[in-house]
């Protein structure tokens, strides 16, 4: 599958497109198809997001995840602080970014 | 310390107002984010993969206890409670939100503090010896000239556009500190036959993709003219520098690709040409500003006795502490680097607690240095025992400086847009494996640096032992270099082959120290005796 991803302008947070929307949580994504790029673009210029971009992914049975490590954790946070992570009280939350 | 004057201030209180507005147009929905970029790198604002991240300057490593408070109010107010101090001496914060980096701006504004070219193609923070001011080994205090180099080349007009980032370290000590062969510019204060002071120039050293040590330019150039022999460099690079190749485009390419030899022709013609136009500091504005930099009142008549009856202390008194100038002083280093911990993190109240510290013993001043860690630099020996028990209650008592447990590493893939693997979980492994204090001890000095990724914030170059993250196929693989220095033994290290995954690169290092252990001779170094016994022994122990 491709995702579409980028930053929040205003706090820089890592946001997932939804088809209709933009959520923080990599649970959220859709798959965009051949449409990543156009979507891309139009958001880009709606500037509520910074530098769109399409990635690959893949879907599993808990929800779609990037294929890229990078990707991983930006959809998670930084390996080394789970408290700092989107699901800090999920002990099993990182256990398929790395 | 220096103090900013009524011009300091002005053009550091409207450069927030400038950013505050680029900001609000920004937000907006007035400037896109191709023209937003540059002003806001302008201000060390970065995105990176999490959020937004600041890079605050700590002009040559030198703080006071209000600053270093106001540091720790950043953390605690606009970010998640927590610093991280950078190989350049400076501070990042990694959950900036760009809504809130005018209101930090302003707040670091209040006391003489800024994020003014901590990044983008320009001059960047003044690095300088951690223990300025303070060492027995130096010379003089480096600093005024450090100043002098930083308000001569801020918002200076010819070094705003640079074909690219550029670094200047300068020392007085002999041993260095400050990793000036592996800048731009390293300067080394010296004074020639005639006791005169100057400065030994070297130029076109540092990291990154391609790293070099920096040849010597100038074997002794007169203080009084600093700043125009720099400025005849800077004219020489900008004028042959490849701003069309991106990998090319740094001086050390220049220098490297023209020969040293005709490099510091064309500079010392350029100096020539231009020192009729006096664009050197009058003595009087050295003076100005050194007198900043005057000694502290330091009492006189104290012993150097120190009680080293508590054995924890005392081992922490024979890693961190060094030599003092003055008698009766000691230098305190306040080691970032807990067994198992974040390289260069620091939370909000350990903040807190340093700048108290710094305040109560330290004449108010305190340093960050290259390798990730801070420094008191004037504690009377009568107030060490007093300092530790307060650090070691706070988590900062580490007794490891030095060792193979003092990682250097960059936030790596966890944090920085740029990595191909992760640093940090490397650092963490390494210091665990080799955790026992008298392992560590027994196998002395020994700089051990991670990068991860080839732009080498980590200073993987550098590093007795280096560690360089590569993204092979999607997936973290490390790269192994042994015999760099970042020290007055320069030296850039080598590849020993094949890398490993992030297992694999420990247990290859546990290889390499067993064999260092095994044919090291009586007071080496590690790196002493991978010079004296080559590469091959340890490749052949690495990869048996």
């Amino acid at each position: 599958m491709k995702i579409l991803t980028g930053n929040d302008l205003p706090t820089g947070d890592v946001v997932w497109w939804t088809g209709a929307d933009w959520s923080r949580h990599v649970e959220d994504a859709v798959d965009v198809g051949e449409h990543g790029e156009a979507i891309a673009a139009r958001e880009a210029g709606a500037q509520r997001v910074n530098g769109p971009y399409v990635i690959d992914g893949e879907l599993t049975d808990k929800g779609p995840r990037p294929a890229h490590i990078k990707d991983r954790i930006r959809a998670l946070g930084p390996t080394v602080r789970p408290d700092l992570t989107l699901k800090p009280a999920d002990a099993t939350a990182g256990t398929w970014v790395i | 310390m220096y103090q900013y004057d009524k011009y300091d201030q002005a053009i550091v209180d409207a450069r927030v107002d400038e950013f505050r507005d680029q900001t609000r147009r920004r937000l907006a929905g007035d400037l896109t984010e191709d023209q937003f970029k540059p002003l806001r790198l302008k201000n060390g604002l970065y995105l990176q993969l999490h959020a937004y991240m600041l890079r605050v300057a700590i002009p040559y490593g030198t703080l006071n206890s209000r600053q270093m408070r106001m540091l720790g109010h950043i953390a605690r107010k606009y970010d998640r409670g927590y610093g991280h101090f950078t190989t350049r001496q400076n501070i990042q914060y990694n959950w900036i939100k760009l809504e809130q980096a005018p209101d930090i701006l302003a707040d670091l504004a209040t006391v003489e503090m800024h994020a003014i070219q901590t990044s983008g193609e320009s001059i960047r923070n003044i690095s300088s010896d951690q223990y300025a001011g303070a060492s027995a080994d130096e010379i003089c205090d480096p600093r005024p000239w450090a100043e002098l180099i930083r308000q001569a080349t801020t918002f200076h007009p010819e070094f705003s556009y640079l074909p690219r980032k550029f670094k200047i370290a300068l020392t007085a000590a002999d041993e260095d500190r400050a990793a000036i062969r592996l800048h731009d510019v390293g300067l080394k204060l010296v004074h020639n036959e005639q006791g005169e002071l100057g400065f030994r120039v070297y130029i076109g050293g540092g990291m990154g993709r391609t790293p070099f040590v920096a040849p010597l330019i100038r074997e002794f150039l007169p203080a009084d003219n600093l700043f125009s022999y720099i400025e005849a460099a800077l004219r020489v690079w900008n004028r042959w520098a490849r701003r069309d190749n991106i990998h090319k485009q740094r001086i050390k390419i220049l220098v490297h690709e023209m020969g040293a030899e005709e490099f510091t022709r064309q500079v010392e013609e350029e100096w020539q040409a231009i020192l009729p136009n006096k664009s050197d500091a009058p003595r009087e504005e050295l003076d100005r500003i050194a007198t900043y930099f005057a000694p502290p009142a330091f009492e006189t008549g104290l012993s150097d006795e120190v009680d080293r009856s508590d054995p924890a202390f005392a081992a922490w008194l024979d890693q961190n502490v060094k030599a003092h100038k003055q008698p009766g002083y000691a230098i305190v280093n306040i080691c970032l680097k807990p067994i198992g911990e974040i390289p260069g993190d620091i939370s909000a109240d350990q903040i807190d607690l340093v700048a108290d510290l710094a305040e109560r013993h330290s004449h108010d001043e305190l340093r960050a240095t290259h390798a990730q860690n801070l420094v008191l630099p004037h504690v009377k020996k009568a107030d060490l025992y007093t300092v530790w028990q307060a650090l070691s209650a706070a988590g900062l008592a580490s007794d490891n400086l030095d060792l193979i447990s003092d990682i250097i590493a960059c936030p790596g893939l966890d944090y920085c847009s740029l990595a191909n693997a992760r640093s940090i979980p490397v650092a963490q492994k390494i210091a665990q494996r080799f955790a026992d204090p008298a392992r560590q001890r027994d196998l002395g000095e020994l700089k051990l640096k991670i990068s991860g990724c080839i732009n080498a914030c980590g200073h993987h170059h550098a590093g007795h032992i280096g560690i360089l993250g590569v993204d092979r196929k999607g997936t973290e693989n490390y790269q192994l270099l042994l015999g760099g220095s970042g020290a007055e033994d320069a030296s850039l290290g080598k590849i020993t082959g094949p890398g490993f995954n992030e297992d694999g690169v420990v247990d290859a290092i546990e290889r390499t120290i067993e064999k260092y252990r095994e044919v090291r001779q009586e007071g080496e170094r590690f790196l002493d005796t991978y010079r004296r016994v080559g590469f091959e022994p340890f490749k052949e122990a690495i990869y048996g």
